[in-house]
């Protein structure tokens, strides 16, 4: 995480001047601000912070930050933050994609992003459909379900996001809403101020292609008819208090994968699983490869002496 | 004088450790002050299958391998006759390859079937008990009757005895045996060099008369200090040169082992090693790693290389400063010959990638060039802001030759035009039009220059955008720059003549077969009377006008090239419109040698056709290959079927 500097900005320091073309009452609108708001929150400074998409709607996203956007390739969101990351462990390094982007055509990269733990935040803008090339099933669907834009429905189980994030170690898992501005909004900066990989899944509506999942099917008509229920507000403890501990951590694991399999009426957002261990840059940082100083400005790299090596070989 | 020199093999199963004692005993001959070329051969195996490494000594420079044989080590009968034990063997063993006059260490028991293969020809046998060497050295240490769990420590025995028929001393063996072996290692290193020196002992009272040897050296001169290395270290240590900051990889052969050298050193030297999941992620994370300012690099081989066409796409788009790709070439296609030779990739490297897009293909042709245009590669990556695309192979990356330490003192760094926000007047564009092309770049965690950059067509603050007249400006911007790369890159880093611009032989080629060719041209005209050799090392952007030139004061035109459809070739005719005489290629999945140069030239000479293939240290027909498969069976069918070998297990686990 980047250094704080003076308590002065806000979300509108956050915004870019580029003309938004999502459709009309898109949920990215609603996650962009809330991630605005979480760096505002955070009083990042926004050159030391660098948002890094995929492609599809939500790889726009750096277009409408006022931050280092870079908008790489489909299902690359993973292999882009860590090699920037390593370039420049200073960054706040966030990635966003779809859920087609992070768990179909990246779903390596996911898998092995995680195992690596680098200190970084990964949003997934899950709306179960692949919206820009106007609204092909996704990795997330359930099977048997068909939104209009689809011809048939689907025939393939769905993948769970939160259970693959918790096999793949990430060490932060959660999920959001992308139309609870606030509630989302916490829960990014939770996860930029965690240490380590981040995932945080995101119900997103996609009120063009997907007419299943709706901001009415989330909210319901009223509050007492919501299937979002918040973790936060349960006895529902997903902090690993001691990670040396692999009892506990086992333990936590396997109470978040359940809680990730309740999904008949309601559904559970926010902090499924979380742990502090030593993340990829620190284990470098131990072994000497990584100094204080990021190997983008690191000097001395340009004044190495290989003569000992030279000589190794006479 | 010119073909005098020694030519050595030892054979032996995938794990017997050969490559082991071939390197022990090149090292104490460059010590020695001697010129030494190795290169070794081996199967996509881990242990069993038959492998060999070739030594070739000489008192002047030597680059490449000859065919033939002078001293044969062999640590297994495979290594004399073949694989006899397939239904279709691949190889019939290197006894004929033996020189006569020439000798071969073997252990006794096989000396009756050798003599069967060899006939009325002239080689001279040396049996030799190697687990009596070995059985001896550890007695001295204190593990007498294990020689047999000790079979690992045969090939140190070949490597003794071999230096004793040399004539050569032994204090440079033991020397370097010594140097892999420190603190409490050394007593292993003892034993070791025990047995080397039992090996030496017994070779030189046992067997008189080898017609070849090494030529004697006088007293080593301070001037010959000289270091034995691979391609793959230069790279590796050029790559440390130039500050490369990151670099990744995902496993593959024959480019891994740069990739663990650069592992071995991570520590000492800040660089970051990723190891990423597949070369998809190799790629972006060092593209990335590029725009994140560092100096990155990634290094595979051809399947690997084939994943990654959408991530130099998106370099180039993005107009990154990197990464520099070292693309091992391997026999292909798809999966092919993993641990064999060829230059196929040529083709590959220039298109690779959907649209129109900058980038530069280099291609180094031996051990000082991997170093030298790896540290200009970094160069070209920052200052044109494009992936840089280094041609390597198998041959290139394994082969161990000697050469005088590189000459650092000419080398700068050169990281292209910086953005300094003290200095910028106004807004900062990362895509800003310029003349030459090129933007100044900035780095993410600057203040002031807030930039974004995308894969999809982009305006000069690098936001999204179809519009047409941003879509011909930008297209040309990024364009344009390869032009700047013609003009600026000085010719001699573009190609090399040697011998006259006006000789009436041009052979012309680029990569790993320059060492072949040179060491040819000294046997074939070592005057340069009639040949000269041009070796292309930019091939992209193409020096189409100095090529065209140089080909057209030529009478005959021989391009010579390990791929099957001879894509230099085809490449000169598409940049010159010159059509080359004679298509001189071998696609066999070895590297050449001088003498199927030789082979080549002559063929030309003589008015062979346009296609002149090689394989097996000749020229040969389009059914070459097919005659080889029957012969070898025939092969078995006389001599009766093999055992497989045995494959010699760590101590401990003996059988």
């Amino acid at each position: 995480m980047a250094t704080v500097t003076a308590p002065s900005l806000t979300v509108k320091d956050f915004k870019s001047e580029v003309h938004n073309d999502w459709c009309p009452g898109c949920g990215d609108f609603g996650i962009v601000t809330a991630l605005q708001m979480a760096l505002a929150k955070l009083q990042l400074a926004p050159h030391q912070v660098v948002v890094v998409s995929g492609i599809g709607c939500s790889g726009k996203t750096p277009h409408y930050m006022h931050t280092y956007g870079f908008h790489t390739l489909h299902g690359r969101v993973m292999p882009s933050v860590t090699g920037l990351k390593l370039a420049n462990h200073k960054l706040t390094v966030i990635g966003v994609g779809g859920d087609g982007d992070a768990y179909g055509i990246g779903a390596g990269h996911f898998v092995n992003g995680g195992r690596r733990n680098l200190d970084i935040t990964y949003l997934v803008f899950n709306n179960d459909v692949y919206a820009l090339t106007k609204g092909q099933a996704s990795p997330t669907i359930k099977k048997g379900m068909k939104t209009k834009s689809m011809s048939e429905a689907s025939i393939m189980e769905a993948l769970n996001p939160v259970a693959l994030g918790l096999a793949c170690g990430y060490t932060f898992v959660a999920r959001g809403y992308a139309l609870d501005v606030k509630h989302l909004a916490e829960l990014i900066a939770q996860g930029i101020r965690h240490r380590g990989s981040a995932l945080i899944d995101i119900f997103q509506t996609c009120p063009t292609y997907n007419d299943l999942h709706t901001k009415t099917w989330y909210e319901g008509k009223d509050k007492s008819q919501s299937r979002l229920l918040k973790l936060e507000e349960t006895d529902y403890d997903p902090v690993v208090h001691h990670p040396s501990d692999s009892g506990e951590v086992s333990r936590k694991k396997a109470q978040a994968l359940l809680k990730s399999e309740e999904d008949s009426e309601r559904l559970p957002i926010g902090v499924f699983f979380k742990m502090e261990v030593p993340t990829y840059e620190e284990y470098l940082r131990q072994k000497g490869v990584l100094s204080e100083e990021p190997q983008a400005t690191l000097d001395t790299i340009f004044r190495r002496d290989i003569q000992p090596l030279l000589d190794a070989l006479a | 004088m010119p073909g005098a020199s020694f030519s050595w093999m030892i054979g032996g199963p995938q794990g017997s450790g050969i490559n082991l004692g071939a390197e022990i005993l090149a090292k104490a001959l460059s010590r020695l002050g001697y010129s030494v070329f190795g290169n070794i051969e081996y199967h996509s195996n881990i242990k069993g299958k038959h492998s060999y490494y070739r030594l070739r000594v000489a008192d002047f420079s030597v680059r490449s391998h000859l065919d033939e044989v002078h001293l044969l080590a062999a640590l297994d009968e495979e290594t004399l006759l073949g694989d006899l034990y397939h239904e279709f063997p691949a190889h019939r063993g290197h006894v004929e390859r033996v020189a006569a006059g020439g000798g071969i260490l073997l252990e006794p028991e096989m000396v009756e079937r050798v003599k069967e293969r060899l006939g009325n020809r002239e080689v001279k046998l040396c049996p030799i008990p190697y687990s009596e060497m070995v059985g001896k050295a550890l007695t001295q240490a204190g593990k007498g009757g294990q020689a047999h769990e000790y079979r690992i420590m045969n090939n140190t025995a070949a490597l003794g005895a071999s230096a004793g028929l040399m004539g050569i001393p032994f204090e440079p063996v033991a020397e370097v045996i010594m140097s892999g072996f420190g603190g409490k290692a050394r007593r292993v290193g003892e034993t070791n060099v025990n047995c080397a020196r039992f090996g030496y002992e017994y070779a030189q009272k046992e067997f008189k008369g080898l017609a070849f040897r090494p030529t004697p050296r006088p007293q080593r001169a301070s001037s010959d200090k000289q270091i034995m290395l691979k391609g793959y270290q230069a790279v590796g240590m050029a790559k440390l040169r130039a500050g490369c900051g990151v670099q990744t990889y995902y496993p593959i052969s024959p480019a891994t082992d740069e990739s663990v050298y650069l592992e071995e050193h991570q520590n000492k030297y800040n660089l970051v090693v990723l190891q990423t999941e597949d070369e998809v992620s190799a790629v972006d994370a060092a593209v990335m790693a590029a725009h994140g300012g560092v100096r990155a690099a990634t290094s595979t081989s051809g399947p690997g290389f084939a994943l990654m066409p959408e991530g130099l796409g998106f370099a180039a788009m993005t107009e990154a400063p990197g990464p520099v790709v070292c693309l091992y070439q391997r026999g292909g296609p798809s999966t092919g010959l993993p641990t064999r030779h060829e230059q196929g990739d040529l083709r590959f490297a220039l298109h690779a990638g959907q649209g129109d897009i900058p980038r530069m293909v280099l291609a180094p042709g031996d051990l000082s060039e991997c170093f030298y245009d790896t540290f200009d590669a970094f160069n070209y990556a920052d200052r044109y802001q494009l992936p840089v695309i280094l041609l390597l192979d198998k041959h290139l990356a394994t082969q161990y030759g000697s050469l005088p330490a590189f000459d650092m003192s000419g080398l700068r760094i050169d990281r292209g035009e910086l953005f300094d926000p003290a200095q910028g007047n106004g807004d900062y564009y990362r895509y800003r039009f310029t003349q030459s092309g090129i933007s100044p770049r900035a780095i993410p965690g600057q203040e002031g220059t807030i930039f974004w950059t995308t894969s999809d067509e982009h305006d000069q603050v690098g936001h999204i955008t179809e519009g047409i007249g941003n879509r011909l400006t930008m297209m040309s911007k990024r364009m344009k720059k390869m032009a700047l790369v013609e003009a600026e890159i000085p010719e001699t880093k573009k190609l090399t003549l040697v011998g006259r611009d006006d000789a009436p032989v041009l052979v012309l080629s680029w990569g790993s077969t320059k060492g072949a060719i040179l060491d040819a041209l000294a046997r074939f005209d070592p005057d340069h009377k009639r040949t000269s050799f041009l070796q292309i090392r930019l091939l992209h952007p193409f020096p189409a006008q100095r090529v065209a030139w140089l080909l057209k004061r030529a009478a005959k035109v021989l391009c010579v090239e390990s791929n099957y459809s001879c894509q230099l070739a085809s490449l000169v005719r598409e940049k010159t419109g010159i059509e080359v005489h004679h298509r001189v290629h071998k696609y066999d999945g070895h590297p050449f040698s001088e003498d199927e140069i030789v082979a080549g030239l002559e063929a030309a000479q003589q008015g062979a056709g346009e296609e002149i293939l090689l394989s097996e240290g000749k020229v040969v027909g389009p059914t070459y290959g097919r005659e080889q498969v029957e012969a070898l069976v025939e092969l078995r069918e006389k001599f009766g079927r093999m055992a497989p070998p045995l494959v010699p297990l760590p101590p401990g686990y003996n059988r």
